[in-house]
C-alpha cells in the first residue's frame, strides 16, 4: 500500500515492486494522476493495481480507505507514506495560517493516518510501516524550520511507534532523504549532492527488505547530519543555513 | 555550467527549464523571447537540442508507460521514456526495438524528432517508420493525434522535425519479435573501400545489422581499410543477459589526451587486433548495439572544449569515389577521428519530411575541437557533400552554414509551415539565418 503514490519517489519505489507477484494499492489525491501511475505499473508487469483518492489536507475517513486496501490486498505487508509539501518558509514566517497548514499536512495528518495503521499492524503482528521523513527534521534551520519541525516531529513519533511495535513483529522504517530531484524541489539549482528518485527508491526497497529502523539516503547524509548535529548551538545559531 | 547541454558540449548554452511531470496537465506557454524547445537526454551532439536564452521542456519526468501488449509487441509510452527502459521491459518478453541508434540513452521523443537510424537501416528504415501514433502538444494548447492516416502532415513534419513542431507527449511503437536476448555477430577486416562495398552487398541481404568502423588516418594503399561488423538476433543461446557494471568518466579530461598520436595509435591497434580472421561471436545485445554505453560520460574524454561530430550521406552511384575523397581530405588534415563509422543506407523510405537518412552511403566521424582548423576541415567536407547532392545530419551538427543546410534540405521552407510559432532552437536559428 502506498499513500502519496503520485510522489516522484513513491512512483520509483512502486516501479521497483512492479512484478507479476506484486499487488499494489495506491492512494493519492488526484485521480487522473493515479490512473497514469496505475497504467505505468501494470505495463511494467505489476500483478494487480487498485487506487483510492484522498486529500490529506482535509479531514477525511482513512478507515474506509484502509478497509478497501485490506479487501483488495488480502492483507497489507508493507505500507509506504510518501506525501508531503515543501512549504515556503518566508510565507510561513509571515502567517500562522500558512504555518499551521504546513504542519497539518506534513505532521498532523500523517500522525492521524499512522494511528490507524499502527493499530492495524499491531493486530496483524507482522509487516512494515515505512514513512518518508527528511534530514531537515534533524536540526532546525532558518531556511526551512517549519518543514523541519514537521519532519522532526514525525521522526520522533515514528521512534515511539517503533518502540511500541518492535515486540509485535512490526517494523517501522523512518526514511530520511537528503536532496532529491523531484517536482517538490524543481525551484532549486541541482548540484553534486542531489540524488535521483530512482536511486533513493532502490535504497528504500533494500531498507524495507532488511527491516532497517532509519535510512539516510543517499548514505552520505548520515555523516553530513552527524556533523551538523554536532555543531554547538552557540555557533550554529549564527550560521546562515 | 547547466547540465542541459548537448553531447558534444558545443555550444555552451543557457536556458530556463520546465519539467512537465504529467501528460494530462496543461502547460502555459507564456514565454515571449527565444521560445520553447523539447529536450530529451541531450544525446544530440550539436545545437539541435539547445535553445540558447529560451525555455527547454525537459521530458525526463514524462517517463510513464501507458500500455505494453506482449502478444502484439505494441508499446505505448510517454515521450521521455528512454530506449534503455523499453529494452529492460521488453527484451525478457521476446521483443526488441524496431530500430535503435548506437546508444540506448535516448528518449522516445528524441528518437522521433531526429528520426534516428541504426545498423538495420538497409532492412528496417528509420525509427519513424515504426511509430504508429503520437500525441503532439502545440503552444495553442491543442493536442494533435498523428498517425499515418490522421493529421498526416503533422505526422510527417514531426518525424525528423527537430522538436520544432511541438512537444511530443506520448507515442505508440510497433516492436520487433526476437528469439532471445543474444546476437550472433561477425567481424571481418577489409583492406579498402572496394572491399567494404562488396562486403556490404554480400551481407545486407543476409544480415539484419551491418556497420563498419574505418581507420580514417590510413593513407595511400590502406585508405579506407577497416572492420566490417554484421549481426542478427539468435536463438542459439537464450539465457538472460546479466546486468553489467558501467564505469564513468568523472570529469572533463585535459584536452591533450586525445591528440593525433593517440588517435592514430588507437586506430592502428584496433585494426591490427581484429585483422587476422573472421571473428565470430555470440553475446548479449548490449555490447553489440551500444559499445560506448559501458562508459558513462565518455564525451568528457574530449575535455572542456568539447568535440564535433560530422555525419553525411552521399548517393550510392559514386559513393565509393566520394567516400574516398572525404577520407583523403580527412587523412590529409591529420585531424583524426576516434571512431569513424561507415554504412550503406537502404531504400526504405521514411515518413519524415526532414529526415536525414536516405539511400546512399553514410560516414560518421568525431573531431576534437581544435578551433578554426576543425571548422575548416568540416567546411571542406561540406563542399564535397554539397557537390555530391548528399546531406549532413542535423542531430550531429553544430556548425554547418545556412547555405549548406538549405542545399541539403531544400524542403525546409515547406517544413517551416508546421513549426509551432512559439518553438525554436539554436540550430534552427543558425541554419535559417539570412547571410
Ligand atoms: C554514442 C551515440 C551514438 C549515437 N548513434 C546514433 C545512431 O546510430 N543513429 C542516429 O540516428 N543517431 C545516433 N545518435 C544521436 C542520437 O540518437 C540522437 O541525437 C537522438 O535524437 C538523441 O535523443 P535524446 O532523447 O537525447 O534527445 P535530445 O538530443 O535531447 O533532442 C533531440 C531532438 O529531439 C527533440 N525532442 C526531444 N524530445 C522531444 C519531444 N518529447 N517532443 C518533440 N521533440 C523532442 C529535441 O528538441 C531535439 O530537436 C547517437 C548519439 C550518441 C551520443
Ligand atoms: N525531494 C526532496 O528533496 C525530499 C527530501 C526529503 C524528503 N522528501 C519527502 O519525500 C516525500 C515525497 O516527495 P517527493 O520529493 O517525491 O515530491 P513530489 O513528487 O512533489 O511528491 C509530493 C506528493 O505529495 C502529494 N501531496 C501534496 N499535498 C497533498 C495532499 N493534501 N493530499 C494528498 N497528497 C498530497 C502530492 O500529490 P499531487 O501530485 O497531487 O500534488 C505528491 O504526490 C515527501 O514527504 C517529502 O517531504 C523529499
Amino acid at each position: 500500500m502506498i499513500i502519496g503514490a503520485t510522489s516522484a519517489i513513491a512512483q520509483e519505489v512502486a516501479r521497483q515492486y512492479a512484478s507479476p507477484g506484486c499487488q499494489l494499492f495506491l492512494v493519492a489525491r488526484d485521480e487522473s494522476k493515479l490512473d497514469i501511475v496505475k497504467a505505468d505499473l501494470l505495463s511494467r508487469g505489476a500483478g494487480n493495481v487498485a487506487t483510492a483518492c484522498m486529500d490529506f489536507s482535509v479531514a477525511s475517513d482513512f478507515n474506509t480507505v484502509l478497509d478497501n486496501a485490506n479487501a483488495f490486498l488480502g492483507s497489507i505487508d508493507t505500507v509506504l507514506i510518501a506525501y508531503g509539501t515543501l512549504p515556503d518558509q518566508v510565507a510561513c514566517a509571515e502567517s500562522s495560517d500558512e504555518t499551521l497548514k504546513a504542519l497539518n499536512l506534513n505532521l498532523v495528518s500523517v500522525i492521524s493516518v499512522l494511528t490507524v495503521l499502527g493499530n492495524y499492524f499491531e493486530k496483524q503482528q507482522s509487516g512494515t510501516i515505512a514513512v518518508i521523513s527528511s534530514v531537515a527534521g534533524d536540526r532546525g534551520r532558518q531556511s526551512n524550520y517549519v518543514y523541519g519541525a514537521a519532519k522532526g516531529g514525525l521522526s520522533i513519533f515514528l521512534q515511539g511507534l517503533r518502540n511500541r511495535l518492535a515486540t509485535k513483529g512490526v517494523n517501522v522504517l523512518t526514511i530520511k532523504p537528503g536532496f532529491v530531484d523531484t517536482p517538490m524541489t524543481k525551484a532549486f539549482d541541482k548540484g553534486p549532492l542531489w540524488a535521483s528518485p530512482k536511486t533513493v527508491a532502490k535504497s528504500i526497497v533494500k531498507a524495507i527488505e532488511k527491516n532497517k529502523d532509519t535510512l539516510y539516503v543517499p548514505w552520505f547524509w548520515f555523516w553530513i547530519m552527524l556533523i551538523i548535529k554536532f555543531i554547538p548551538e552557540k555557533i550554529f545559531k549564527r550560521m546562515s543555513l | 555550467m547547466s547540465k542541459y547541454q548537448s553531447w558534444g558540449n558545443i555550444p555552451v548554452s543557457h536556458h530556463s527549464i520546465i519539467q512537465p511531470a504529467w501528460r494530462n496537465l496543461n502547460i502555459e506557454f507564456n514565454e515571449t523571447g527565444a521560445g520553447y524547445l523539447p529536450y530529451g537526454l541531450g544525446r544530440s551532439y550539436g545545437d539541435s537540442c539547445l535553445n540558447d536564452g529560451g525555455v527547454l521542456f525537459v521530458t525526463s519526468s514524462l517517463d510513464h508507460f501507458i500500455q505494453f501488449d506482449s502478444n502484439t509487441g505494441i508499446i505505448r509510452c510517454e515521450a521521455g521514456v528512454t530506449l534503455a527502459e523499453i529494452l529492460d521491459l521488453v527484451v525478457p518478453q521476446g521483443w526488441f526495438l524496431p530500430v535503435t541508434p548506437g546508444t540506448k540513452f535516448v528518449t522516445v521523443g528524441g528518437a522521433i524528432a531526429n528520426d534516428v537510424h541504426g545498423k538495420n537501416h538497409h532492412s528496417a528504415g528509420t525509427f519513424g517508420c515504426h511509430v504508429t501514433e503520437f500525441e503532439l502538444l502545440r503552444s495553442s494548447g491543442e493536442r494533435i493525434i498523428c498517425t499515418t492516416e490522421k493529421n498526416t502532415e503533422f505526422y510527417k513534419a514531426t518525424i525528423g522535425g527537430l522538436g520544432l513542431t511541438g512537444l511530443i507527449i506520448s507515442a505508440e511503437i510497433q516492436l520487433k519479435k526476437i528469439p532471445g536476448p543474444k546476437v550472433i555477430s561477425e567481424t571481418i577486416a577489409f583492406a579498402n573501400l572496394a572491399e567494404f562495398f562488396s562486403l556490404s552487398d554480400e551481407s545486407d541481404d543476409k544480415w539484419e545489422y551491418t556497420v563498419s568502423w574505418i581507420d580514417c588516418l590510413a593513407t595511400g594503399a590502406s585508405l579506407g581499410r577497416g572492420l566490417f561488423m554484421r549481426g542478427q538476433h539468435t536463438d542459439q543461446d537464450t539465457t538472460p543477459c546479466k546486468e553489467k557494471r558501467t564505469v564513468s568518466v568523472p570529469m572533463n579530461l585535459p584536452n591533450v589526451l586525445l591528440n593525433k598520436h593517440t588517435i592514430n595509435a588507437f586506430n592502428k591497434l584496433y585494426f591490427y587486433k581484429n585483422q587476422k580472421k573472421v571473428n565470430q561471436n555470440i553475446g548479449c545485445y548490449e555490447p553489440f548495439f551500444y559499445p560506448l554505453d559501458g562508459i558513462c560520460h565518455w564525451n568528457r574524454m574530449y575535455g572542456k572544449r568539447g568535440f564535433y561530430q560530422y555525419q553525411c550521406v552521399v548517393p550510392l552511384d559514386d559513393g565509393a569515389y566520394i567516400t574516398e575523397q572525404l577520407l583523403s581530405t580527412i587523412s590529409k588534415s591529420k585531424m583524426g577521428s576516434f571512431l569513424s563509422v561507415l554504412k550503406k543506407f537502404g531504400d526504405v523510405e521514411s515518413p519524415g519530411m526532414m529526415s536525414f537518412p536516405r539511400k546512399g552511403v553514410t560516414l560518421a566521424l568525431d573531431f576534437a575541437n581544435q578551433g578554426s582548423k576543425t571548422l575548416q576541415l568540416m567546411d571542406e567536407l561540406d563542399r564535397i557533400v554539397v557537390e555530391a547532392s548528399g546531406a549532413v545530419y542535423p542531430a550531429k551538427d553544430a556548425r554547418m552554414s545556412a547555405q549548406s543546410f538549405q542545399h541539403y534540405y531544400p524542403q525546409w521552407q515547406t517544413f517551416s509551415e508546421y513549426i509551432d510559432p512559439k518553438f525554436s532552437s539554436s540550430f534552427w536559428c543558425r541554419v535559417t539565418a539570412a547571410d
